[in-house]
């Protein structure tokens, strides 16, 4: 069993996000690894344990041939990964990204399944597992809270408004995981140091074989402005009172 | 413009997210619907009542609704040129935008909470930065032009002239992405108002502590206000309430009278799901929770202590 996850690599989200001067996301200095995509990958490292054979190989694209979020992945036990870092992706919209993830995953060849988060935290587009199944030609099952193998397939419980749906699809194919899916180990200090020597294949667009109109945006930011601030109301310290001031603003209100 | 709106139901009904789409849509251009179900009978009116010309329909049978919309919308495009495409931001929205953007080789602008159009130049106003930051992009290649628009963005009004005709489609060709089956639904029941629609909603988040709280603090409160009740992401990830009553980025969007966010810390991708609500009310513990940002009426305290103290008060109350 050979499963590919996606990992993307990105700003400390705890750092407020920036701008560049062209309008695209600020990613340079250290990038770490999604915690939305750690899921993915602990949930590739039980699938291959299970299945008693094969191995997890990571695919990333990201700026300045970043491997600081790949080798906490390589950490948590992977065994390979393909980074993909070329000046000429940079502003990459959701599309491109996905057209790069899919040959990654030809280039890794022998692929039985692609596992991907629903959404990224910095980018949350949402949209490149299904675009990367859709490109590949495999099938997509996306918002997986539990996912199981067996007999050439894979199946997985997908989240829905009204509760979830038992859904079924042949392998090959993408699962994107929500963060329920699993719990992620933290790597030990054995996976640390094995991270040190893993592979990394480091490859640029064209070495993909994509270049010019493949990967051009067709996107404009033409304004950027702040959102109108909700501006922050009275706030007390409960001194077993509490509980009154909120029937008050409710009895306001004429909610009761 | 030709703009076409990706329909979706509930039961027998059109969403309210695709009716929003419609009424806006209607204001930009003239009309149409791609949906796929069985149901076309009973969801056309709707989607006719709120201005779409035609129902382009097809029934997946246990196949993915939105993979197999996003292909049947690929395949439909040349002979019908549409200028711009709407999907809204849920589930099979999502896979339908993403499938239709891959197979027609387009961009897809997401998480949009606006529209305009000016001419052939189309602009979509999202939220980054959880909602801190509002950027206007225009699409630039070309046509059909694809974006993906958050709930409740718009307000949904029945108007227009639309007829809702239904044109069958036959065939379509999803590939391998066709043989994703759905097996079994699951649907959880729910009491009381829907939580996109009350106009009060109690949101209890990983501070009420454990799974046997979330009932007597958050489910008890909200049905004695008459509202419905939500949660934190942290929440449905542990699994302690169903995904239906996830508020935020990836969850529902809300806009309630008054919304009470008990033991909610107020991460950006909570808040952007709350934040439009007319009143907030917060319970944190931690005086620095950014949640207070927000909140009209902030008490720092510890939902054990004031969300008893205020149920026990609005039941003397009678
Ligand atoms: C891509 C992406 C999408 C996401 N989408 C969503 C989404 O749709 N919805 C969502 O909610 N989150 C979403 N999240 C997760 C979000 O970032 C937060 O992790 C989550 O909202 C935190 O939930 P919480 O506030 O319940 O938990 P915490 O952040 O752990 O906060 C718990 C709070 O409870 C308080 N507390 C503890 N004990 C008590 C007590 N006894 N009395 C009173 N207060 C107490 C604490 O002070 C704290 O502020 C998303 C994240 C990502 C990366
Ligand atoms: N640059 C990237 N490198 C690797 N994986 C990515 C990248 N961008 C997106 N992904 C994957 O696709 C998921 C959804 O991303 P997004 O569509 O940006 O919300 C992410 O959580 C990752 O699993």
């Amino acid at each position: 069993m050979n499963v590919v996850v996606c990992v993307k690599q990105i700003p400390d989200p705890a750092v407020p996000g920036e701008l560049n001067a062209d309008n695209t996301l600020k990613r340079e200095g250290k990038l770490i690894l999604d915690e939305s995509d750690s899921y993915g990958v602990e949930m590739a490292l039980q699938l291959v344990e299970a299945a008693g054979g094969g191995e997890v190989t990571l695919i990333s694209m990201a700026p300045n041939n970043e491997v600081s979020g790949l080798r906490t992945a390589l950490a948590m036990g992977a065994a390979k990964a393909v980074l993909v870092s070329d000046d000429a992706l940079h502003g990459a919209d959701a599309l491109t990204t996905a057209k790069v993830l899919a040959k990654c995953v030809e280039r890794v060849g022998g692929v039985d399944l692609l596992l991907a988060a629903t959404e990224s935290t910095d980018g949350y587009t949402g949209t490149v597992p299904a675009q990367v199944g859709a490109l590949l030609g495999w099938p997509a099952l996306t918002f997986a809270k539990h996912v199981e193998l067996g007999d050439g397939k894979v199946a997985i419980q997908r989240q829905t408004e009204a509760g979830y749906d038992d859904v079924e699809a042949p392998l090959p194919a993408v699962v994107s995981v929500t963060a329920g899916v699993v719990e992620p180990r933290y790597p030990s200090f054995k996976g640390i140091m094995a991270a040190k020597s893993k592979p990394v294949d480091e490859v640029t667009a064209g070495d993909l074989g994509l270049s010019g109109d493949d990967i051009a945006a067709h996107q404009n930011i033409v304004s950027v402005a702040a959102a109108p601030a909700r501006e922050a109301g009275e706030k007390f310290e409960d001194d077993g009172t509490g509980f009154e001031k909120v029937v008050a603003f409710l009895d306001e209100l004429k909610v009761i | 413009m030709k703009i076409w709106v990706f329909a979706e139901s509930e039961g027998d009904n059109a969403t309210t997210a695709t009716l929003e789409l419609l009424t806006k849509a209607r204001e930009i251009g003239s009309v149409e619907c791609v949906y796929v179900g069985a149901n076309v009978d009973a969801i056309a009116p709707q989607l006719g009542e709120h201005g779409a010309a035609k129902v382009f329909a097809l029934d997946a049978g246990d196949g993915l609704p939105g993979v197999i919309g996003g292909a049947a919308i690929a395949g439909l495009v040349e002979a019908e040129q549409p200028d711009l495409i709407l999907f809204a931001q849920s589930g099979d929205g999502r896979d339908a935008m993403a499938v239709a953007s891959a197979k027609l080789d387009r961009t897809v602008l997401t998480n949009g909470v606006g529209l305009a159009a000016d001419g052939d130049t189309v602009t979509v106003n999202a939220a980054i930065f959880g909602g801190n930051t509002l950027v206007d992009t225009v699409f630039d290649g070309p046509k059909p032009y694809l974006a993906g628009i958050r709930p409740k963005s718009f307000v949904a009004e029945p108007g227009g002239a639309g007829a809702g005709e239904v044109v069958r489609v036959d065939s379509v060709d999803a590939g391998r992405a066709g043989e994703a089956k759905v097996l079994e639904r699951h649907v959880e029941e729910r009491e009381g108002p829907k939580l996109e629609e009350a106009s009060v909603v109690v949101s209890g988040g990983r501070g009420i502590g454990a799974e046997e709280n979330y009932k007597p603090l958050v489910e008890d409160l909200a049905n004695m206000l008459g509202g419905a009740s939500g949660a934190s992401r942290a929440i449905v990830d542990a699994g302690w309430v169903p995904y239906s009553k996830q508020v935020g980025q990836t969850g529902k969007t809300v806009k309630p009278k008054v919304y009470l966010a008990l033991g909610i810390s107020g991460a950006t991708q909570h808040m952007v799901g709350m934040k439009g609500s007319d009143n907030i009310i917060a319970v944190n513990k931690d005086p620095e929770a950014p949640i207070f940002s927000v909140a009209d009426l902030g008490i720092v305290g510890d939902v054990h202590k004031v969300v008893p103290a205020l149920i026990e008060a609005l039941k003397n109350r009678g």
